[in-house]
C-alpha cells in the first residue's frame, strides 16, 4: 500500500512529540532507522506479502491516486539509504538528545515530503510535496543556527520560493489549456496542441523552476552555501537525495512522461547540462574547503545528469537515471568522508590537512572508491553510467555535447586526486598525529555505500542484462 | 502600505481566504482550493517563519525606508503601458480548453474526494512550518 510511504512518516513524527519525553528520545532513534531501512528492503523486495496484505481496507478509506513505477522504486530505494546514513551522523554531529529528537522528526516529515514526489501522479500535488520538502530542507540547513548556516537557508529559502511562484504560473497556464492536472491528462491535451504558444511559455517557466531546484548552472548561487554550512548529515541529505528528488527527478518524470521530447526543449537540456557539467568541474578546482569542492562536484554530476536526459533517446535516460542513483550513492559516501575528516582534524580546508591516510586508513579507502568512482573509472559504478551517457550523446549525434562530458570526466578526475594527494598522502603533520580512524557510526554509512558502488561496478553486466534492460517505463520511451 | 511585517502577512493570508470565497461563489471549486492552499496555507506559513527570524529596523532606517517608498513605484505605470501596447498588438490566441463550471461546489466533496492527497500535503506542510518556527525561535526565546 503505497500511501503508507506517505502517511507512515507523518504519523511518525506526529507521535514523537507527543507526551512522555523521556520515552520519545529513546524510541525516536530506533523508529526512524526501522523506517529508513524498510524503506529500503521494501524496494529491494517490493512483492512482500505482508505489507500489502491490508490494501483493500486503506484502498476504501484513502483514495490516494498514487503511482509507483520503476522510476520511482529507484529513488525510493535512495531515499531511505541516504537517511539512514544522516540519521547514523547525526549520532555524532547532534549529540543532545532533545535536538537529536527534532532533527529526527523534521528527517520524518523530509522522508513523506520525498516519497510523496515520487508516488504522486498529478502535477499540483507535486508541487505541495515540493514545498514538504522545501521547507524541511530550510529547517535543517539552518538547524546550527550559526549566522551562516542561516545565511545559506534563507539564499535557499529565496530561490526555493521563486521557484515554487514559476512552477505554479506554469501550473496555471497547463490548467488553462488542459482542463486537468493529472499526467496522463495534462500528456494527452499537450499531444492535442503542439504548436501552442501558452503551451511553450509553460514548459519553458517549469523547466526553469525545476533547474532552479536542482541547483543546475546558472542557477546554483544557493547550493554551494548550503551544503557547506549545513550540519554534516543534512549535507549528505541535499547532496544524496534532497536536489535529485526536487530537481532531477521532477524533470526526469514530467519530461519524459508528461511534456515529452522537443527538439527546443533537448537543446535547453543539453546546454544547461554541458554548462552545469564543465562549470562545476573547474569550480571545484578552484576550491579549498572540502564540502564546498563536494558541492560544485555535485553540479558537475547532476550536469551529466541532465545532459543524458537531453539526448532524448531510451539509452540516455537509462544512463540519467543510473547516474543518478550511482550519485546519490557516492556523493553521499563522500560527505560522509568529508564528516568523518571534520569529526577528527576539525578543519575542511583541504590545504591545511596532509597524510590523514595513515591515520584514517578506512576513511581514506572509501573516499577513493568515492573519488574515483566520481572520475567515472572502472569497474566502480560511475564509470558505466557515464559510458552510458556519453555513448548515448554520440549516437544521437551530439558529439560536441559527448567531447564536453568526457572533458568535464578529465577535470573531475583532476580536482579528486588533488583532493586525495593533498588530505590523505604525504606526512602526517604533527597535530594530527594523536587523530584516530572515525568512530564506527560515522565509518557505517562510507563502507556500505563504497561497497555498493564497487558491486554495482562490478557486477554491472548482470544488472544490465537482470534489472536494467528490463525496466519498463523508461525504454517504453 | 502598513509598516509591520506580520501584518502584511496577515493581510495576503485574509486577502487570499475573501478570493477563496469568491472564486466558489463563481463556480470554480478547484480554482478556490488551490487559492486556500497555496496562499493563505504555505506562502503565509513561509513568510511568517522567515518574518520571525529577521530584527526589526533602527529608526533612521524606517525614516529612510518611508522617505523612499513611494520612488519605488513610478516605473509601474509604464511598464503597464508597454504590456497593454503589446497585447493590444501582438495576437496571442491561446486554444484554451476551459472545464465546465463545476457541478458540485461543495468544498467537502472537492477537498476530501477529489484532492486528497493535496489535503494529506498541506497538513504535513503545516506541521513542518510550526516545527521550523519552534526550532529555530527556541533558543531566542531562552534568551
Amino acid at each position: 500500500m503505497v500511501s503508507l510511504l506517505i502517511l507512515v512518516p507523518f504519523f511518525a513524527a506526529i507521535f514523537l512529540n507527543a507526551p512522555l519525553k523521556a520515552l520519545r528520545e529513546k524510541l525516536a532513534f530506533g523508529a526512524a532507522l526501522v523506517l529508513f531501512l524498510g524503506q529500503m528492503l521494501l524496494m529491494i523486495f517490493p512483492k512482500a506479502g505482508s505489507w500489502t496484505a491490508h490494501a483493500a481496507v486503506l484502498d476504501n478509506l484513502l483514495r490516494f491516486p498514487l503511482k509507483m513505477d520503476a522510476l520511482s522504486t529507484v529513488l525510493l530505494f535512495c531515499i531511505g539509504a541516504v537517511l539512514s546514513a544522516a540519521l547514523l551522523l547525526s549520532l555524532r554531529a547532534i549529540p543532545q538528545d532533545d535536538r537529536r529528537l527534532n532533527f529526527i522528526s523534521v528527517l520524518l516529515l523530509m522522508q513523506a515530503g520525498m516519497n510523496g514526489v515520487v508516488l504522486v501522479a498529478d502535477l499540483f500535488s507535486l508541487y505541495v510535496f515540493l514545498e514538504i520538502v522545501a521547507v524541511s530542507s530550510f529547517i535543517l540547513i539552518a538547524f546550527d543556527k550559526h549566522i551562516h548556516a542561516f545565511e545559506a537557508a534563507f539564499k535557499y529559502l529565496v530561490m526555493s520560493v521563486v521557484a515554487s511562484a514559476l512552477m505554479l504560473s506554469s501550473i496555471a497556464m497547463i490548467l488553462l489549456v488542459s482542463g486537468d492536472t493529472s499526467f496522463p491528462g495534462i500528456s494527452a491535451a499537450l499531444q492535442g496542441s503542439p504548436d501552442s504558444l501558452l503551451i511553450a511559455s509553460a514548459v519553458g517557466i517549469f523547466i526553469c523552476a525545476a533547474f532552479i531546484k536542482s541547483g543546475l548552472m546558472p542557477f546554483h548561487g544557493w547550493l554551494p552555501d548550503a551544503y557547506s554550512a549545513a550540519p554534516a548529515p543534512v549535507s549528505v541529505l541535499l547532496a544524496g537525495v534532497v536536489t535529485k528528488t526536487v530537481g532531477i527527478y521532477t524533470l526526469l518524470r514530467i519530461v519524459v512522461f508528461v511534456f515529452g521530447f522537443t527538439l527546443p526543449l533537448k537543446n535547453i537540456l543539453l546546454i544547461v547540462g554541458a554548462l552545469s557539467a564543465l562549470a562545476g568541474a573547474l569550480a571545484a578546482l578552484a576550491q579549498t574547503d572540502f564540502k564546498r569542492m563536494l558541492a560544485y562536484s555535485s553540479i558537475s554530476q547532476m550536469g551529466y545528469i541532465i545532459l543524458g536526459l537531453g539526448s532524448g533517446t531510451p539509452l540516455g535516460v537509462l544512463g540519467a537515471v543510473f547516474h543518478l542513483f550511482n550519485h546519490a550513492i557516492f556523493k553521499s559516501l563522500l560527505f560522509s568522508n568529508s564528516a568523518a575528516i571534520e569529526s577528527r582534524a576539525g578543519i575542511r580546508n583541504i590545504q591545511e590537512m596532509s597524510g590523514l591516510g595513515s591515520r584514517m586508513p578506512w576513511t581514506a579507502l572509501t573516499c577513493a572508491v568515492g573519488s574515483l568512482s566520481t572520475a567515472g573509472m572502472p569497474p566502480l559504478a560511475g564509470f558505466w553510467s557515464k559510458l552510458l551517457i556519453i555513448i548515448a550523446l554520440w549516437m544521437s549525434g551530439n558529439y560536441a555535447y559527448a567531447v564536453i562530458a568526457i572533458l568535464a570526466s578529465l577535470l573531475t578526475l583532476a580536482y579528486f586526486l588533488y583532493l586525495q594527494r593533498n588530505v590523505f598522502f604525504g606526512k602526517a603533520k604533527e597535530a594530527f598525529n594523536k587523530i584516530e580512524e572515525a568512530e564506527f557510526v560515522i565509518l557505517l554509512p562510507a563502507v556500505v555505500f563504497s561497497a555498493i558502488t564497487f558491486v554495482v561496478g562490478v557486477a554491472f553486466p548482470w544488472i544490465w542484462n537482470t534489472l536494467l534492460l528490463r525496466l519498463p517505463g523508461i525504454f517504453g520511451v | 502600505m502598513t509598516r509591520s511585517l506580520i501584518r502584511s502577512a496577515i493581510g495576503l493570508a485574509l486577502t487570499s481566504a475573501v478570493l477563496t470565497v469568491i472564486m466558489f461563489r463563481l463556480s470554480s471549486p478547484f480554482a478556490a482550493v488551490f487559492e486556500l492552499s497555496v496562499c493563505a496555507g504555505l506562502i503565509s506559513v513561509l513568510f511568517l517563519s522567515t518574518i520571525s527570524l529577521t530584527h526589526p529596523i533602527t529608526y533612521q532606517e524606517a525614516a529612510q525606508h518611508q522617505r523612499e517608498r513611494y520612488s519605488r513605484y513610478f516605473v509601474l505605470p509604464y511598464i503597464l503601458i508597454v504590456i497593454g501596447i503589446i497585447f493590444a498588438f501582438v495576437q496571442v490566441r491561446p486554444e484554451l480548453r476551459l472545464p465546465p463550471p463545476a457541478a458540485q461546489t461543495d468544498v467537502r466533496l472537492v477537498l476530501w474526494n477529489l484532492r486528497q492527497v493535496d489535503l494529506i500535503g498541506q497538513a504535513i506542510i503545516l506541521l513542518a512550518g510550526v516545527f521550523g518556527v519552534v526550532l529555530l525561535l527556541k533558543e531566542a526565546h531562552k534568551k
